[in-house]
Formats: C-alpha cells, structure tokens, sequence
C-alpha cells in the first residue's frame, strides 16, 4: 500500500468522526489558549446546524471577552451594550414571536451590570434563551474580580483575594432565576471534559426545543476558566475550577419542566 | 378615510398617532409628566387590533435598550420619557446612533438638574441637540408646539428615522404634554409590511448575515464611519430643516423660540405690536438641523434678536452662532418649571431697546 491510498483509506467519509460546522466562519477565534468560549460557541453553532434553525435565529452578543462574537457564528447578531442583552432579546421576541432568540453573556454583564435586565427578562417568563459563561473575573478589561468571584480569589481589584467584608459576597444568579416563576429551564453546565461537553450540548438542544413551546426562559450557565487571567496553563485552570468553582456552583439541572420530572 | 377630530391631552395624542401610524412597538417606564402616554397604550390594547407590542420596562434603560433589539429588527418602534429617565436613556440612544438605528424618542421635558421639578421646561436643549450620549452623534430633534403637532411629528418622526436610519427625538415639555387641545387624527395606516436589507430577521441562505453594532476595533475604520455619520448630519442639515414664521415681514426685532415658548411668544408679539414695536417670531420646527441659514438672512434687517426658552439659555448660543456677530442676541425665560409670561417677554424687550 502507497502512503497516498492510505490517507484515502483514512479519510473515508465513514471514519469521519470530527468536522468544522458550517455556522462558524472563517474568523479565527480571539481568545486565549485553553479558554471555555471557543467550545461553548462551536456547540452553540453545532446545534444551529442540527436543528436547521440558522435563518430562524437571533443572537444577541455582549460586552465582555466575547464581544466580538458575531464575527464567529454565520448568523444574524445584534451587540448589546453591556449587561443589556436581555432587554434586546425581549423586544426581538415579541416583535418576531417565531423566532429563535438568545443572548450569550459572561458575568459581569449578566451578573452586575445586567442584573436588572437578567431577572426581569426572566421573571417575564420571555421565551428566549439565556447563555451565561461564568468564569468568575472579568476577562477583557484585565481581571478584575466579578460577581461571581469566589471568597479569597485573586484578581487585579482583589489583590489579597475577596474579603466578604469589604466586597461582598458571590452572587449565584443562576439559583437566583431558577427560583423566579417565568423561567422554565435552568441549568448549570460546564465544557471543559468531552463528558460535559454532551451534556451542555444535550441542554442547549433542549432549550431550543423548550423555546418553540413559548412556556418562558431558558437558562443555562455554563461554568468555565479564564487561564491568563487566573494566571494558570489551561489543564491547571480546568483542575483548579474542579476543585474550587464546582462546589460552589455545582453543575446540574436547578430547573426542569414540570413534564420532564413526571416522565 | 376622514381625519378625526378628538379632544386630547398631548401626550395621548402621541399614543394613539403612534397606534394610527402603524408603529410596531412601544417600550415604556412611567415617570411625570408623560406616563398618558404608556397609560393610554394599555387601555387601547393596540396589540390586539394592529399587533403593535407594547410593554411597560423595568427601566428606562431597558426600555431604550428594548427599543435598539426591536429597531435592529427593521421595526417602527419608539419609547418616551421625561427629563430625568431621557438622561437614563442615553447610553442606548448612543448605541443607537452608532448602530444608525431608526427609532423615536418622546421627551415630555420638565426641569432640572437631578430629580428637579414636574413641571414643564426646556432645559434638556443641550442634551437634545448636541447629543446627549457620549461619541459624536446627532438625533433629528423635532420641536412640536401644539397637540395637534405632538400627533403629526410621530409618523414624521418615523419617515425622517427610516429615511436617515438615525434615531428622532421629540422634545416636548410638560406644558403641551398635558394640556388640552382638539387634534386631527391621521386615519389608521397599516403596519409595514417591508423588512429593511439590514435587519436581523435570521440569516436565509440567501444574503450573508446582518450584524447590528457599533463597534470598530479599528480605529481607521472607526474614523471612516464617524465622517460617515458626519456626512449624514451634513445632509440632513441641508435637506430637514423645517421652520415657521411669524410677522417676520416688517419686523425690526426677531423672538426665536420653540415649543411652549414659540406660543407664548405669538402673544407677545401681538403685545409688542399694539404697541407699535414691530417685532417678528422664528419657531425653529427642527432644532436639530437647526434653521441657522434663514435667522441668519433675518439677522440683516433686525435691530436685535430674542431668544426665549424655558431654560437658563441653551437654544440662545446657537441663535448666536447663526446670527454671527450680525446684531446683539439676547437670552430670556423662566426656569424651575415656571411658563414664562407673555407680558414678561414684552417688558425684557422694552429694556433691551431702551437698554440698548
């Protein structure tokens, strides 16, 4: 056997195991080595492609490391202002009720400048779904600590880890709109294992199909690790989340469909 | 099908010329002295007979905010306010700006700085026309005087909005927000049918997808907009401004003022002119493009020009600018939610003659 009828026995469509989506672009992706967004957007453009809904969707960007997520997914984007994702989401559901609409947040846009917009959105029930990306410190500005900071996590505004005392405490916004009634399903994911990476898939397909029953929002965190501003290589980052950010924002689901649990 | 003649407050002529004009969607937050406005929108259900949305926000920041995902969407839609909730709002109308979203926005103007007074004023001229939000933008600022205007300007607003893919703002006062007048109402015009080729409606396999945003990373490009932006201004500069004026033929002394000041000031007018002072009104329709050319041409033959406003003196810099050195400018008005009187406005003239 020639080397060339091996790479012709190899990449036969039936041992294609792995392939790009067509609903990322060309673009290449601005973030850090070993960073969580680059899987979460792939899975996000992977079930647009499944689920046939690329001229149906409307997605709306943040302001944040992900800002510039509109150059990444072939699909039709509105860029909020900071922390203000969910009010577009709103208007943009209401006015064209058949579509699919969803915003893509880290934390500090949905957790301290969006507070108010995250859980009135939620607690209108808008039939969109929310992507919440916490990785617990501000990425594009520089790491800066967040809402969501653990208690004595390093950051560049809390040098000598956060203190209760002086900054307060974590915010779990996720246990938050899990208990306002107009959410409809609210989970907390993670990507960073090919496990997790199904799981959250699974989540978001369900979402998607939630959606279309108009019954309220969807929800889904989804924890992550920021390695430059952490200052840890990727797989430290990832163990370092295992043991630190999991057991205080465990994964799994904080809400399911009353259909769901009686089945 | 016959306009229709009704007897309404200022504010609810808004809301049903809204409802009339086939607007898609309002986006609202209550505050004095313009809550007639979302008030009337609930009681009309609009949403049941023309399909316009219509929902009260937990804040006017995300009411705005509202108002750029739905005109992002190709979308008629507006929001309104009033001093204080406008200033909330600026951050969106920036990005409104940015974005070149179409949009219209009501401010039923009462006086400040900070919580203020309820009661009407001029005092957000500044903030309207020069404006507002941080970058370099301008809104087109339509000035009504009358109810009857308060219902015309909001299909204007929208046509001159989608023409220029720039936001409008309505500014107001409390005076003519609230107060009574008989207004003719357009018949119901149906809600466009057209999508814009740069809404975000979803991606068909036919175009390459739409992307609402105002940002640049590249400071090259960034510029290349901003003279693009400037470019439109320059235009509508040219092409928008709308004016009325008022026993300018013979007159030696000019008033500009708009709004509640403009009606004010025709009493005054016709105080003056019993008088045997012959004096003339400008009401700048449009103070953004502001009719800066046509005072300018009246300049020549005035002895002195008199800008009124319910304010510490805004619009009267740019009556400066225009007039150019010409003949004196001069500044009067009440403030603190005070309507200025007619015969006050007599009495600052008179002194200024004999003064001057």
């Amino acid at each position: 056997m020639t080397e060339a009828t091996g790479i012709k026995e190899i990449i036969k469509p039936e041992n294609l195991v792995y392939k790009r989506t067509k609903i990322m672009t060309d673009n290449v992706l601005s973030y850090c080595p070993g960073c969580g967004h680059g899987t979460a957007h792939r899975i996000l453009a992977e079930i647009i492609e499944e689920e046939g809904i690329q001229s149906q969707t409307i997605g709306i960007s943040p302001v944040g490391c992900s800002v510039l997520l509109y150059n990444f997914l072939d699909i039709d984007w509105q860029e909020a202002a900071h922390g203000r994702a969910p009010a577009l989401a709103t208007a943009i559901k209401r006015l064209l009720p058949d579509k699919f609409v969803f915003t893509y947040q880290g934390d500090g846009d949905l957790a301290a400048i969006g507070t108010a917009e995250t859980i009135h959105a939620c607690n209108r029930g808008e039939n969109i779904l929310i992507i919440f990306i916490n990785n617990g410190i501000y990425g594009m500005t520089g790491g800066q600590m967040a809402p969501t900071t653990l208690v004595g996590m390093k950051s560049s505004t809390s040098p000598y880890g956060r203190d209760v005392k002086l900054m307060g405490n974590p915010l779990k916004m996720t246990e938050i709109v899990a208990t306002l009634p107009g959410t409809y399903y609210v989970t907390r994911q993670s990507v960073h294992t090919a496990a997790n990476v199904k799981k959250t898939k699974k989540a978001m397909r369900k979402a998607i199909q939630y959606q279309k029953l108009n019954k309220g929002t969807c929800f889904i965190e989804i924890v992550s690790n920021c390695p430059s501003n952490w200052k840890m290589t990727p797989v430290e980052s990832n163990k370092w989340m295992e043991a630190n950010m999991f057991p205080f924002y465990p994964l799994g689901d904080l809400k399911v469909p009353a259909e769901e649990t009686t089945k | 099908m016959e306009k229709e003649l009704r007897l309404m407050k200022g504010n609810e002529a808004v809301a049903e010329a809204a409802i009339r004009a086939g607007a898609d969607g309002y986006f609202g937050y209550p505050i004095t002295p313009q809550s007639e406005i979302l008030e009337y929108l609930m009681v009309a259900k609009p949403y049941e007979t023309t399909g316009m949305v219509v929902l009260q926000a937990e804040s006017e920041v995300a009411a705005i905010n509202m108002v750029y995902g739905g005109a992002g969407c190709g979308k008629k839609v507006m929001t309104s306010s009033s001093s204080p909730g406008i200033s909330l709002k600026q951050e969106g109308i920036t990005y409104i700006a940015g974005a070149e979203l179409p949009c219209l926005i009501v401010n039923v103007v009462r006086g400040g700085p900070g919580l203020g007074t309820i009661q009407p004023a001029q005092s957000d001229y500044f903030q309207a026309t020069k404006g507002g939000g941080h970058g370099d933008y301008h809104l087109i600022v339509l000035a009504p005087a009358s109810v009857q205007e308060m219902a015309d300007f909001v299909g204007l607003s929208f046509d001159l909005a989608f023409k220029y893919r720039n936001p409008v703002m309505m500014l107001s006062d409390g005076a003519i927000g609230q107060m009574m007048e008989k207004v003719w109402l357009s018949p119901q015009k149906e809600r466009s049918k057209t999508v814009p080729e740069w809404a975000t409606t979803g991606k068909p396999p036919t175009r390459e997808r739409n992307i609402i945003t105002s940002l640049d990373l590249d400071p090259n490009a960034q510029e290349r907009f901003n003279q693009k932006l400037i470019d439109k201004y320059n235009l509508i500069k040219e092409k928008e401004v709308r004016y009325e004026e008022f026993q300018c033929d013979d007159a030696e002394y000019l008033f500009v003022a708009y709004g509640t000041s403009a009606r004010v000031c025709q009493k005054a007018v016709q105080l003056c002119r019993a008088d045997g002072i012959k004096v003339g009104l400008l009401r700048p329709i449009t103070l953004f493009p502001f009719p800066s050319k046509r005072i300018n041409e009246l300049a020549d033959k005035m002895k002195l020009i008199l800008s009124i406003e319910m304010s510490a003196g805004q619009m009267v810099e740019d009556v400066m600018l225009s007039v150019n050195g010409k003949v004196p400018v001069y500044h009067f008005g009440r403030m603190g939610g005070i309507v200025t009187a007619p015969d006050e406005v007599v009495e600052f003239l008179k002194s200024k003659i004999i003064g001057g």
